[in-house]
């Protein structure tokens, strides 16, 4: 009997030591967030001209502003533009590059291209993660013979499933993941 | 090795080892020869509590004259001495302590089993649950979950800011407000839960708009004792268990002291098909008390510490409208992994120190003073899945102290008429730690200070008739330091309105300072009618006023669990509520009914509305934003006991609330839906306490619920489509079995061991919960096989 209640004991007092810890508290200022993605870059070059792709939105997603979206011209047909994403964060001073982060964290991101009405196809060029699969970073886009609207969407997702049925193809049906950059972007395939 | 040997003796069931010489039996009720369920008798080293009729046997007594104690809270201690010279019949009726007020709250009712408290031995099944799941005993209580562990009460239809939990006397602060926060205390520290359903309890606060939840500590009695418990408990589900153990010490000399510790370990849970990554938690609890009570005065102290690391489903934490509308649309978690007991981000990671002291002198006619002092300090960490830098660092670090002062008189003005007023003082200091987080504070730092006053006074005008009117002021000041987006201040069209708050310039943010000052008031009028000795009557009308809480007034961001974007208003004022209830209880031998309707009508409701779509870089964002409107919720909760057959009990509880938003033409969003428990047990008390049960819990399809679903353009093949996101549908009601048995043993002379084995949804059924914020993305929990042991020594 005693030795139950002694017992007892001992464990109340091991719950009381292992519970001890602290927390100590400092001043805070205005917060910048280093995540925050507000511009996203895509620029393609190809058949002897340079297009840019951007969208821009400094408040932030939390942000009530919607971001800017520009395209700086017209793509031409039957032709191969090679393509590199740029994300910053320009509501810091100076802004960041958020690139290279996902660059170190290539296994933990994808970006993913995807292109209505046939206007073209997007393959992914290299640096690939430390497994050998794509980021998305670098890559081509080949535009159809067909002059043509539609858009071009440029997603990103955050820890997605790599392996996953053709999604090292750049097909985001089986990535999964949580969506870090959802952009659609006007596009025009016009014969000059 | 020598107790496993004894264990197992005695589970042939060899009563023969028990060396009984005398039997002590009987019936413990007050005077109005109500049975006093859960009352405690001792005899020198032997014990038993009286159970739902007030009986209570004790065997083994040895023939000796021995000194005899029985002990109900409340109630005045009955110390006797009697000389056992063979078995014994002992009826006692024990004399309510007149220093207490007596309460005409709906809480105080006289079914057969109070059907608006929960007494320990049921605390006790929950060892392993939480505060949450055992309230959701009471009909009319709810739980509304995030997960399974996260699980926070629902009165009447309503939560968080608007049910205050008063744990030991101490107004519990513990980031109240949110949906995903739980209340931080260890339910193994409760010795009696009890449940009042309105804004009656006014000593405790005037802004309980949906109620009140008490909690109690057990009961330590003056005299020289030494007794405790050890709870273990071990289940399939989560693959893990609990260890809860208390220590409990008095000395005739009045000193008294107690310690408790609970552990709790589990990893991910499993619903039927799958397992729910990243659920598991933990828990490391601590409490003490120390205490001396004189004939005329005493104090104490207390001290308890929780600590608490929350997985949270991997699957539910999305970062956009297309990731909610795959999670909705595939039906099954976008991440499920093989099972684990890890915790990874998104988690919670929660502590809280409560400590208290408090002082009472008893004077002339039953006139008593209490003053109490207490403070509590609640550490918040939450963590999302973050890139970069950041990665390990929580996105939400929140520290919130609070100091409250109380002094409380009560007394008799007549020999009918009782009163008790008291005046209460507090301040509260937020603290957003953004340098830990690097994220922008979505509740802000403030400093808030709180003065209250009450007086409630209780007039007898026969034996049958009570009545009891209270009433309360509070004044409360917050004074907040908040970082505005430029952008967001000027959206939510404050640059007219509050530009005295802007202090200062940085940059792309507004530094601001807002102030505000409430007055409050509150009361309430109740009655209690004797009908007869089987029938009585209480009704009540109770005014409530509550003040915005932080997130209302401050929130301006991204929820991750449900994609939305929420905002607050500066301009919000408080809301009040008029709640008319009325409780019938009708109790017989056999039999126990409560039936008790009400009608909640509630003026400036704040509620999240959805009001826009918000675009970005990660897609389209819906936008809710916090409003006003006028809501009404009508209900009835039921409850009933039967004795059907010798040894064999029917208990039922049943709960129905129509709620709706008067403003805006709708039901209101989140009410629990129509929802029954049926218990089947059988026990035997001869039979080592044998207890088998069997009990459905029935929920129905909530049907009423606000059309919130939207359209937002989300790409498909390139192409933005625009599609409809339903989020408003309530999922398919169900039906669950339950079982639970128990046997205890007497293991010493004086100790007790209890073992319980109880399976949770016997059918491993599939199913959603409505209240659940985890229901767009996952299944439930399904078949649990848990195993109890307890030991009262």
């Amino acid at each position: 009997m005693k030795t139950i209640k002694f017992l007892s004991l001992s464990l109340i007092a091991t719950a009381l030591l292992a519970s001890c810890s602290s927390d100590d508290n400092s001043g805070s200022g205005p917060v910048n967030e280093e995540e925050v993605i507000t511009t996203v870059t895509a620029v393609l070059t190809g058949g002897g001209r340079t297009i840019t792709l951007t969208s821009r939105d400094l408040d932030g997603a939390e942000g009530p502003q919607a971001p800017v979206i520009t395209v700086s011209g017209n793509f031409a047909p039957s032709t191969i533009y090679t393509g590199s994403l740029d994300l910053l964060n320009e509501a810091a001073s100076p802004s960041e590059s958020i690139t290279e982060e996902i660059l170190e964290e290539g296994d933990d991101h994808q970006f993913f291209f995807n292109v209505s009405n046939a206007l073209g196809n997007f393959a992914y060029a290299t640096p690939n993660d430390e497994n050998g699969r794509p980021i998305g970073l670098n890559f081509t886009f080949t535009t159809g013979a067909n002059a043509g609207t539609g858009n071009l969407t440029i997603t990103l997702r955050h820890e997605p499933n790599k392996a996953g049925t053709n999604v090292s193809n750049g097909d985001i049906t089986n990535a999964g993941g949580e969506t870090d950059i959802e952009v659609s972007f006007p596009i025009v395939i016009a014969v000059e | 090795m020598r107790y496993i040997l004894l264990f197992a003796f005695l589970f042939i069931g060899n009563q023969s080892l028990v060396y009984s010489q005398n039997k002590l039996s009987g019936k413990i009720t007050n005077e109005k020869n109500q049975p006093l369920a859960g009352s405690h008798i001792h005899v020198s080293n032997f014990f038993a509590n009286a159970d739902e009729a007030g009986n209570y046997a004790i065997n083994g007594i040895p023939k000796a004259r021995l000194q005899v104690f029985v002990e109900y809270l409340g109630y005045k201690t009955l110390d006797t001495i009697l000389d056992f010279q063979g078995n014994m019949i002992l009826n006692i009726s024990l004399k309510p302590e007149i220093s207490q007020l007596s309460e005409v709250v709906l809480k105080e009712t006289y079914a057969k089993e109070k059907a608006q408290e929960i007494k320990t031995s049921t605390i006790e099944k929950y060892s392993s649950e939480s505060l949450g799941d055992a309230l959701k005993e009471i009909s009319g209580v709810s739980s509304l979950k995030t997960g399974s562990t996260i699980v926070k009460p629902v009165i009447n239809g309503l939560h968080s800011s608007r049910v205050l939990i008063i744990n030991n006397n101490v107004r519990l602060e513990d980031q109240q407000w949110g949906t995903e926060h739980a209340p931080n205390m260890d339910v193994n520290t409760a010795g009696k839960i009890s449940v009042i359903k309105g804004a009656q309890g006014l000593q405790y606060g005037g802004d309980a708009i949906g109620g009140i939840v008490i909690i109690d500590p057990p009961h330590i009695p003056v005299k020289d004792t030494l007794f405790g418990k050890t709870i273990l408990n071990g289940q399939s589900n989560g693959r893990g268990g609990s260890l809860t153990s208390s220590l409990f010490k008095g000395y005739k000399s009045g000193w008294n002291w107690n310690l408790q510790g609970t552990f709790k370990y589990l990893g991910d849970f499993e619903a039927p098909d799958y397992v729910l990554s990243n659920t598991g938690n933990r828990e490391r609890n601590f409490s003490g008390s120390l205490g001396y009570k004189e004939d005329n005065q005493g104090f104490s102290f207390f001290y308890s510490y929780f600590n608490a690391e929350i997985g949270i489903l991997r699957a539910s934490h999305i970062s956009s409208t297309s990731d909610l509308i795959r999670a909705i649309n595939s039906g099954e978690p976008q991440y499920i992994a093989a099972f684990s007991h890890d915790i990874n981000a998104p988690k919670q990671e929660l502590q809280h120190h409560l400590g208290k002291v408090n002082y009472y002198k008893l004077f002339s006619n039953d006139r008593k003073l209490s003053l109490q002092y207490s403070f509590q300090m609640n550490n918040r960490l939450e963590f999302d899945l973050r890139r970069g830098d950041d990665r390990d660092k929580p996105s939400l670090d929140l520290d919130l102290k609070t100091h409250t002062f109380n002094a409380d008189f009560e007394g008799n003005y007549s020999e009918k008429m009782k009163y008790k007023v008291g005046i209460s003082g507090g301040f509260q200091n937020n603290f957003a730690d953004t340098d830990n987080t690097n994220v922008r504070a979505l509740i802000p730092n403030y400093d808030k200070s709180d003065a209250g006053i009450y007086a409630i006074a209780n007039y007898a005008f026969n034996e049958k008739l009570t009545l009891e009117t209270g009433f309360r002021y509070d004044f409360s000041h917050i004074d907040a330091k908040k970082y505005y987006l430029k952008t967001r201040w000027t959206e939510r069209g404050y640059d007219d309105e509050f530009s005295h708050f802007i202090t200062k310039d940085e940059g792309q943010q507004w530094y601001t300072n807002p102030v505000f000052s409430y007055h409050n008031f509150s009361g309430s009028a109740g009655t209690k009618y004797e009908i007869n000795g089987n029938l009585n009557w209480l009704s009540n009308i109770g005014v409530a006023s509550r003040n915005p809480n932080p997130a209302e007034l401050f929130s301006d961001g991204l929820h991750h669990s449900t994609g939305q974007i929420e905002l607050g208003d500066l301009r919000l004022k408080r809301e009040v509520a008029l709640k008319v209830s009325t409780a019938l209880n009708y109790t017989n031998e056999k039999f126990a009914l409560e039936i008790n309707p009400y009608a909640n009508f509630i003026n400036d409701f704040k509620v999240l509305i959805p009001t826009t779509i918000l675009l970005s870089n990660r897609g389209p964002f819906p936008v809710w934003e916090y409003r006003q409107v006028d809501a009404r919720l009508l209900g009835v909760d039921l409850t009933a006991d039967y004795d059907f057959a010798k040894n064999l009990n029917w208990h039922s509880t049943a709960a129905y609330v129509y709620a709706d938003d008067l403003t805006n033409d709708t039901a209101l969003i989140d009410m629990p839906p129509l929802n029954f428990n049926n218990t089947v047990s059988f026990k035997k008390a001869n039979w080592n306490n044998l207890v088998l049960s069997l009990k459905n819990e029935t929920v129905l399809t909530q049907k009423r619920y606000p059309d919130n679903d939207f359209y937002v353009d989300v790409p498909s093949s390139g192409e933005p489509v625009s599609t409809l996101v339903e989020i408003s549908r309530p999922p398919k009601g169900y039906s669950l079995l339950h079982f639970n048995s128990e046997m205890s043993f007497n293991v010493f002379y004086n100790s007790k061991m209890t073992i319980g084995f109880n399976i949770q949804n016997i059918m491993n059924t599939n199913y959603r919960d409505y209240l659940n914020k985890t229901r767009f993305y996952a299944d439930d929990l399904g078949r649990n096989f848990r195993v109890q042991l307890k030991l009262n020594y």
